[in-house]
């Protein structure tokens, strides 16, 4: 079971609380990652990703195992520790404007 | 007895503020998407339960909520808002072709007769519509493709399509107005477009009479007249009496003719409201004194309204947004500021109060009249 931590706004949108717990199908990678997640809550379309682009928002940030895996590749695969559900894969609003 | 209830967007919620027809005690609810940017909230004319907000964020992008109980709950709907076909280039800040880039929704009008109808104008400048309640949006590409496109720059706040007004009398016309592009007009409903910016007289462009380019803040029209229009420029307000063929200047005695917000009144349109801003480099009202002025005569002729308001030390700003009237026998108007206050008149300007003192910048104000 992968586990997700979104930011507070995020939550407050799909009307979740705490962590979000889903199954991929598949490699686990941030793509595949997000489309689960995308799929289970549509509303959350576009406040991630770009919605033509697919790319990740200039002020979102993703997290896992203490590194930051913005600028990887979304087709990589994400830690061991994330696939297996030890970690979580965590979605940041980036800090912006002091 | 009817009631008024008055749609607040700032830069950091949404707000409904209530009062009876009196308009004297109020009930605040809020902030609704706490946090977040609310560029606009408009009820459809026709069912006023149905509400639609434009939520933004820096951080997540755009959001469509819509309410089918008067703001007491909402759903976020569609907010895939995708140019047609390929977007094509506008001009950056320096003059450079730059790739149009859907940025956030600035403004929703809902129809006049549909409450699944609502256009949505948009930043980078082009207008959208969902005929199904905002589960869907498609661009009325015809605004963009009409030729001048290409020559659109945005102004300070960015290329945004900020003023959508619906003709009442004929459902294919309408006006729209975007900085720094200017004014434009369909009769056919949103297939094509024209320029209506004969007349205006801007300083900032290259050449004051172009076609485009010129910074509208706002228009605004009276339903029982809408081939007049009233415009607040960037400096200049301005009046057509002809859908926007030929403008001229009815600025007249105003202090400065610099400002962002211009409303009609709902039963005497040849009354109208502005907020006059010192100047295009300092955003607050001169002197420090926070004064409407309103025209009897359709322009050249204004009065300061002051009862109510502050006259010393303010120094906000009445963002382009921010003003609205509603239809009580006795016309009352209400305008937002960047402090955080929302006046209310009872008695069309008259008399001022605050309804609220210290919400989060305002950046819309919308009125609905109740039953």
């Amino acid at each position: 079971m992968i586990r997700i931590v979104l930011p507070a706004h995020l939550r407050t949108l799909a009307k979740i609380s705490g962590e979000v717990e889903l199954e991929v199908n598949g490699p686990v990678t941030q793509r595949s990652l997000l489309d689960a997640l995308e799929a289970r809550y549509p509303m959350l379309q576009g406040t991630i990703r770009d919605h033509v682009t697919q790319q990740r928002r200039a002020f979102v940030r993703f997290f896992a195992c203490q590194e930051d895996l913005s600028h990887e590749s979304p087709d990589e695969v994400l830690p061991d520790a994330v696939v297996s559900g030890a970690e979580p894969f965590l979605v940041v609003g980036a800090i912006a404007g002091g | 007895m009817s009631k008024v209830r008055v749609l607040v967007g700032t830069r950091k919620g949404a707000f409904i503020l209530e009062s009876d027809g009196k308009r004297q005690k109020w009930d605040v609810s809020g902030p609704h998407f706490a946090g977040w940017e609310l560029y606009h909230v408009k009820g459809s004319p026709v069912d006023p339960n149905r509400l639609y907000a434009s939520q933004s964020s820096g951080w997540f992008g755009q959001l469509i909520q819509r309410s089918d109980d008067g703001g007491k709950t909402w759903e976020p709907m569609d907010n895939k808002f995708v140019y047609d076909g390929v977007p094509g280039t506008h001009q950056w800040y320096d003059g450079t072709p730059h790739p149009w880039e859907f940025k956030r929704v600035w403004h929703l009008e809902p129809s006049l007769t549909d409450p699944d109808t609502v256009y949505a104008g948009v930043e980078d400048a082009a207008m959208f519509r969902t005929t199904d309640g905002a589960k869907s949006w498609q661009e009325l590409s015809g605004l963009r493709g009409h030729g001048s496109g290409s020559r659109w720059q945005p102004g300070a706040g960015g290329l945004g399509l900020h003023t959508i007004l619906l003709d009442p009398s004929d459902p294919k016309r309408m006006y729209i107005a975007i900085s720094a592009a200017g004014a434009f007009r369909t009769d056919d409903g949103g297939t094509t477009w024209k320029p209506i910016n004969r007349g205006l007289k801007s300083e900032y462009i290259p050449d004051p009479n172009a076609e485009v380019g010129h910074c509208v803040h706002r228009i605004a029209l009276h339903r029982s007249r809408p081939n007049v229009l009233f415009m607040q420029k960037h400096w200049d307000v301005m009046r057509t009496d002809d859908a926007g063929e030929q403008w001229r200047e009815v600025s007249g005695n105003l202090p400065t003719d610099f400002g962002f917000v211009i409303d009609v009144h709902a039963h005497e349109p040849e009354t109208i409201y502005v907020v006059p801003i010192k100047s295009d480099r300092e955003h607050y009202p001169m002197d420090g004194k926070l004064r409407v002025y309103r025209s009897k005569t359709g322009g050249d002729e204004w009065e300061p309204l002051t009862k109510g308001l502050p006259q010393s030390d303010c120094y906000v700003d009445v963002l382009r947004e921010a003003m609205a009237v509603d239809s009580l026998d006795s016309c009352g108007v209400y305008f937002g500021t960047t402090g955080g206050q929302v006046y209310a008149s009872a008695d069309a300007g008259d008399s001022w109060m605050p309804i609220v003192r210290d919400l989060p910048a305002v950046l819309s104000v919308e009125v609905q009249t109740l039953p």
